[in-house]
């Protein structure tokens, strides 16, 4: 009995001083190993007489438990000092910056033509497309403006023949007449793209961008025309309101043709759309003029409807706020980052066209 | 076209103020681009004269000028008008006064060192025309007791500048615009007024229209007015010349100008002392020349309408007359035309002389034929008015007749174009307001159209008339379904997009340049294409259609280089020109990267952008887009524009077809041409229309998903060959050794040095061998190694590395 108690104040004064993960093992070792010191009793208790050997069990029992414990607890201690210490010698200054990352970016012009095929694709419009090269009675001859009509004067055409048959596309309009030549009514399609004139400004650039808008059917008239515009214009600025105004005006390929404006006002220096009494012209439209539907080969007593050219730089502009035309195409690597968008940002109808 | 209320309501009776009618106007069709007050601006100009002009002390071009201005003191004007000289009167802008065209207000201020007060004017500045060669110069003999007086009555009232479409050439006139406004329920038409003339004599000088082919005049009406007196203006007349921001000239000059912005009636005045026997209307002949009013020399082709006489040209019909027969103060005999000319001859004529005036844009969109007799009325009533004179009877000589045209109209074409209806009553009533004749014939009205009116050719053109006058505002909105029948985008379009995002998430930025470019520049990527030249380019450094993305793109790297920058990642996706026909083109991914990637970063070592960047880029961009990366096929012929042992080509499988893509360093050379400083220039192009869509969609293509829970194993290889050989090979070569159980080669290195021979290299590969049925063992393990090696070995001069 005084045995197992002398082992245990002995190694209970061990335990109490300050020890190493290395000593506090020893201990254990010395106390558990195959010859530690409370394995050697249990291996004597067999020796011990039998009215004894149950106290004798339970005692050693008990010490080895209680030194056991001491033990685990001391170990746990030392671990975590050790890991705290360790930690606090890795720590390192986290506002240091990131390891470098590029961000692409999308130009504002294709994302605003994303966002317009995304609008007119819910309203049942298929996107077309047409070479940028045109023949002369595509961009013109057939759209009914003839070589003496005086609105060519307005196309500052850029020519690659002497003979001037063979141009760059002034307008989309061409993909209209390509689109009827090879397919059959009803038509409901948009064609984004290139267009050029030879005109330089603060507010022209020999090239730009247009959306063409071509819907011919049964019985498409000026109030569908109306309708699918102001839906477009209403969605695209993403304005609950929008003041929009349709204006005769005239063009060679629809009659009637009309103008639209919307309704803006300045504020704090910004433009904002849909509000306000002043008027600003946005885009040009008609019903397709009876000619242009002959020279495709469509009947015009069974088939008509409506057409329109949007100009897609002004769109973006107005959208998101850039004055100045010309760097659209200036390529600065500064005015890219600002303006364009992140490539994830693909507008789409059920989460709204921009964030 | 530009007009004020006032002479509006000349022609119009209406109670509408100025800000109802300008709404009116533009709800029409008549769109108000401007209004402004145009003589209050010039309050301020004042008639001058220059009385020393001496070269300025540091600038050629400029003079410093001693300007009498009516005061006691002279004042310094510098001026940089190449016809300021002493003596000359002109108009002068003190400091304070707003220049017209500029808007800009007028400072003392010193220019190149010497103090400026205040400005010498030229038309243009002042919008009187658009002469801007100069300063104005104005004749002695009028204006030299007048210096120091402002040149413009004061007045305010505004110009109402209206932007007229093509076909509505009626509405070049006051008269038209009233008429429209009138149908349109905005007040009355007044009646013309016309005055009884005093005509005995018959119209002495003889004319005569030629009858011949592409004859451009077929009517021509004259009116002689003998012994005026050509003065100027009286007030009234001036004033109303110049609330239009035109210029008075003389009375004869003035009276043509009103009546032609009155009744839009171009007219032309002869000095009849001056012809030479009579007038013959006729086709020009290649080589005739002679002097027009702008001062100008003309060299005339064959089959030009020209107004001559017995000496030659005496001026262009309907486009511009000839300072020969040209009507001055002096002139006491004068001969008035009316005549009417075919549009498309003016315009064919105009274009190739490059003239534009008035006259020539009301005659090429049509004049009303009609007006002849109501032109030569109004100006010989006004020149005998204000210059006196004996008027002649009108002779009008014809070689054809006016066709009157005729449209047959169905009121049901009105509902079936616009969606609403107006009624029968209410449709007779506008047309024949706008002038219209008007027949019922059962349920058609059979129309005859005003022969103001060449535009109105059918029944759609009566729509339009219809609709505008009613009101655009009557048009009742549709909501558009919302139902798609038709897939938005195909397949190629779908490829577009989504290789444009592919390409952007890589860390590029997305430019849009021209499609043209400098032909210099295209040049160096043109390879065995034609170049596509502009016939009339904007500028000779976009003169020819882009043969290559690069050559923009490239050009744009430099300008942002210039800006600072050192590392750039820009991509453009759009159109490349093989040729000058429709169709002729492709649209091409193409980007270009420089400088360093992480440049400057405290925990990543920075390096150049090289080769295998750019490789990645596309390859990557590829698989994302959906196309197998084992299947793609890399050589390494490319074009000459690429550095030759740095730069590759894409298949899209082992049979070559197509090229999917080049990417490489752009050559040396190029950089050393363009002048191009950059650490590493690396870039790609990617043919859209080369990359062959995928029959399934990517949906159908997945495969049988299998996989295997076995242990997998890793073996590293290192095999010494020939210093050419393909690393891609290498890798089929070992892939294929079991296409079961290897599942991945990876080069991991790649050695040529100390050791090797020199035309050798070492490549060192880590191949993943597992089994779908089993955990392989050592000796399973062995077999496949043993395979590899013998297999490469036997397949090529490989030796595998000990």
């Amino acid at each position: 009995m005084s045995d197992i108690k002398k082992i245990k104040d002995e190694f209970l004064l061990k335990l109490k001083e300050n020890l190493d993960s290395n000593q506090v093992n020893q201990i254990k070792t010395d106390l558990f190993g195959k010859n530690g010191v409370i394995s050697s009793k249990f291996k004597q208790l067999g020796k011990v007489a039998e009215q004894e050997r149950k106290k004798f069990a339970s005692d050693l029992n008990s010490v080895k438990d209680e030194l056991q414990n001491l033990i685990t607890s001391k170990i746990n201690d030392i671990e975590t000092k050790e890991i705290n210490q360790k930690l606090e010698k890795e720590k390192i200054d986290i506002t240091l910056p990131e390891r470098p990352f590029v961000q692409g970016k999308i130009h504002p012009v294709s994302q605003v033509i994303d966002e317009i095929s995304s609008i007119f694709s819910e309203i049942g419009f298929s996107v077309k497309e047409g070479p940028d090269i045109e023949n002369e009675y595509n961009n013109f001859t057939a759209l009914n403006t003839p070589d003496n009509h005086p609105a060519r004067d307005m196309h500052d055409t850029f020519y690659l023949d002497e003979k001037k048959e063979l141009l760059l596309r002034t307008h989309t309009s061409p993909v209209q007449i390509r689109t009827m030549l090879n397919d059959k009514p009803p038509f409901k399609i948009i064609a984004p793209g290139r267009t050029y004139r030879s005109d330089s400004d603060q507010t022209h650039t020999p090239m730009f961008h247009q959306v063409e808008g071509l819907h011919i059917d049964k019985d498409i008239n000026m109030g569908h025309l109306k309708g699918c515009l102001n839906y477009f214009i209403k969605e695209f600025f993403e304005v609950d309101k929008i003041k929009m105004r349709f204006r005769p005006s005239h063009f060679p390929f629809t009659e009637p043709s009309a103008e639209v404006d919307i309704g803006y006002e300045i504020k704090d220096g910004k433009i904002v759309i849909g509000e306000g009494d002043k008027w600003l012209e946005i885009l040009g439209c008609g019903m397709v003029h009876p000619n242009v539907l002959k020279n495709v080969k469509v009947n015009p007593d069974k088939f008509q409807g409506y057409a329109f050219g949007i100009g897609i730089d002004r769109l973006a502009m107005l959208k998101y706020g850039i004055n100045d035309l010309r760097a659209f195409f200036d390529c600065d690597y500064r005015w890219l980052n600002h303006f364009g968008f992140d490539p994830i940002d693909v507008p789409t109808n059920y989460r709204g066209l921009s964030r | 076209m530009k007009i004020t209320t006032n002479w509006l309501k000349e022609h119009l009776d209406t109670k509408l103020n100025e800000n109802q009618i300008i709404k009116k106007l533009t709800d029409v069709g008549l769109e108000v681009e401007d209004v402004y007050s145009q003589p209050s601006e010039l309050d301020n100009f004042i008639i001058a004269q220059i009385l020393k002009a001496e070269k300025h002390p540091d600038a050629d071009r400029l003079k410093v000028c001693d300007v009498d201005i009516g005061s006691d003191n002279p004042v310094k004007v510098v001026c940089g008008a190449p016809n300021a000289k002493e003596g000359l009167l002109t108009i002068y802008a003190p400091p304070g006064a707003v220049v017209p065209k500029s808007q800009i207000k007028l400072v003392a201020s010193k220019i190149r060192g010497v103090m400026s007060y205040g400005m010498l004017c030229s038309e243009a500045e002042l919008k009187l025309s658009n002469e801007s060669n100069g300063i104005i110069e104005l004749s002695s003999k009028k204006y030299e007791k007048k210096i120091g007086e402002n040149y413009l009555p004061k007045n305010s009232v505004n110009v109402i500048d209206i932007s007229i479409t093509p076909n509505r050439a009626d509405c070049l006139g006051v008269r038209g615009i009233a008429r429209d406004l009138a149908t349109a329920g905005s007040g009355t038409l007044k009646k013309l007024k016309t005055e009884k003339l005093i005509q005995k004599n018959k119209q002495k000088v003889s004319i005569k229209i030629i009858k011949e082919k592409n004859q451009g005049c077929n009517s021509f009406g004259s009116c002689l007015i003998t012994g005026v007196k050509n003065t100027e203006s009286p007030d009234w007349l001036k004033k109303k010349i110049m609330s239009l921001g035109q210029k008075p000239i003389s009375a004869i000059v003035d009276i043509t100008n009103y009546v032609m912005i009155d009744l839009n009636r171009p007219l032309h005045v002869y000095d009849v002392d001056k012809i030479d026997k009579g007038i013959l209307v006729r086709n020009s002949k290649k080589g005739e020349k002679f002097k027009a009013l702008d001062e100008k020399d003309y060299n005339l082709e064959d089959g030009m309408c020209v107004i001559a006489d017995a000496s030659g040209v005496l001026g262009l019909g309907g486009i511009i007359g000839g300072t020969r027969s040209g009507t001055e103060l002096d002139t006491k005999n004068v001969l008035i035309e009316s005549a009417y000319f075919n549009p498309r001859s003016i315009r064919k004529t105009a274009k190739i002389l490059n003239i534009d005036t008035d006259a020539k844009f009301r005659f090429e969109r049509g004049i009303d034929p009609l007006s002849i007799e109501q032109g030569l009325q109004r100006a010989a009533e006004l020149i005998k008015k204000i210059c006196g004179g004996e008027i002649s009877k009108f002779d009008i000589k014809k070689i054809e007749n006016i066709k009157k045209s005729f449209v047959k109209f169905d009121i049901q074409l009105f509902e079936k174009m616009t969606g609403f209806q107006i009624d029968q009553k209410e449709i007779i009533k506008i047309l024949t307001n706008l002038g219209f004749g008007i027949k019922k014939q059962k349920k058609l009205l059979l129309l005859t159209v005003p022969t103001w009116r060449p535009d109105i050719l059918q029944e759609i053109d009566i729509v339009e008339e219809l609709v505008r006058i009613k009101g655009y505002d009557q048009i009742k909105m549709i909501e558009p379904e919302k139902v798609r029948n038709k897939d938005t985008l195909n397949k190629t379009q779908k490829l577009f997009h989504f290789l444009q995002r592919a390409i952007a998430s890589k860390g590029y930025l997305e430019a849009i340049t021209w499609s043209f470019t400098d032909s210099k520049v295209n040049k160096l990527f043109i390879e065995n294409n034609k170049e596509i030249k502009i016939i009339n380019p904007i500028s000779a450094d976009l003169n020819v259609l882009r043969s290559s993305i690069f050559s923009n793109l490239i050009i744009n790297i430099n300008k942002n280089l210039f800006r600072g920058f050192k590392d750039l990642s820009i991509f453009e996706i759009g159109p490349t020109f093989s040729g000058s026909k429709p169709g002729e083109q492709q649209t091409i991914v193409s980007g270009l990267r420089t400088g360093k990637l992480s440049r400057q970063s405290w925990v990543e070592q920075g390096r150049l952008v090289d080769v295998f960047d750019v490789k990645r880029d596309v390859i990557q961009s590829l698989v994302e887009a959906g196309y197998n990366k084992d299947k793609l096929y890399i050589d390494d012929e490319t074009p000459n524009y690429y550095h030759p042992g740095k730069s590759g080509r894409i298949f899209l499988n082992k049979s070559k077809e197509k090229v999917v893509a080049f990417f490489g360093d752009i050559h040396p050379t190029i950089l050393k041409k363009l002048d191009i400083k950059v650490e590493a220039l690396v870039g790609f192009e990617i043919f859209l229309d080369n990359i062959k869509q995928q029959k399934k969609s990517l949906k159908n293509q997945k495969t049988q998903y299998k996989y295997s829970d076995f242990q997998k194993s890793e073996r590293d290889f290192a095999f010494v060959l020939d210093k050419n050989f393909k690393a891609q090979e290498l890798i089929e070569i070992i892939r294929n050794v079991d296409k079961e159980l290897i599942k991945s080669v990876k080069v991991f290195d790649v050695y040529e040095g100390e050791n090797i021979d020199n035309s050798k290299k070492s490549i060192a590969l880590n191949v993943t061998i597992q089994s779908l049925e089993k955990t392989l063992n050592e000796e399973d393990l062995n077999k496949i190694n043993q395979l590899i090696i013998s297999t490469v070995e036997s397949k090529t001069d490989a030796k595998i590395r000990s």
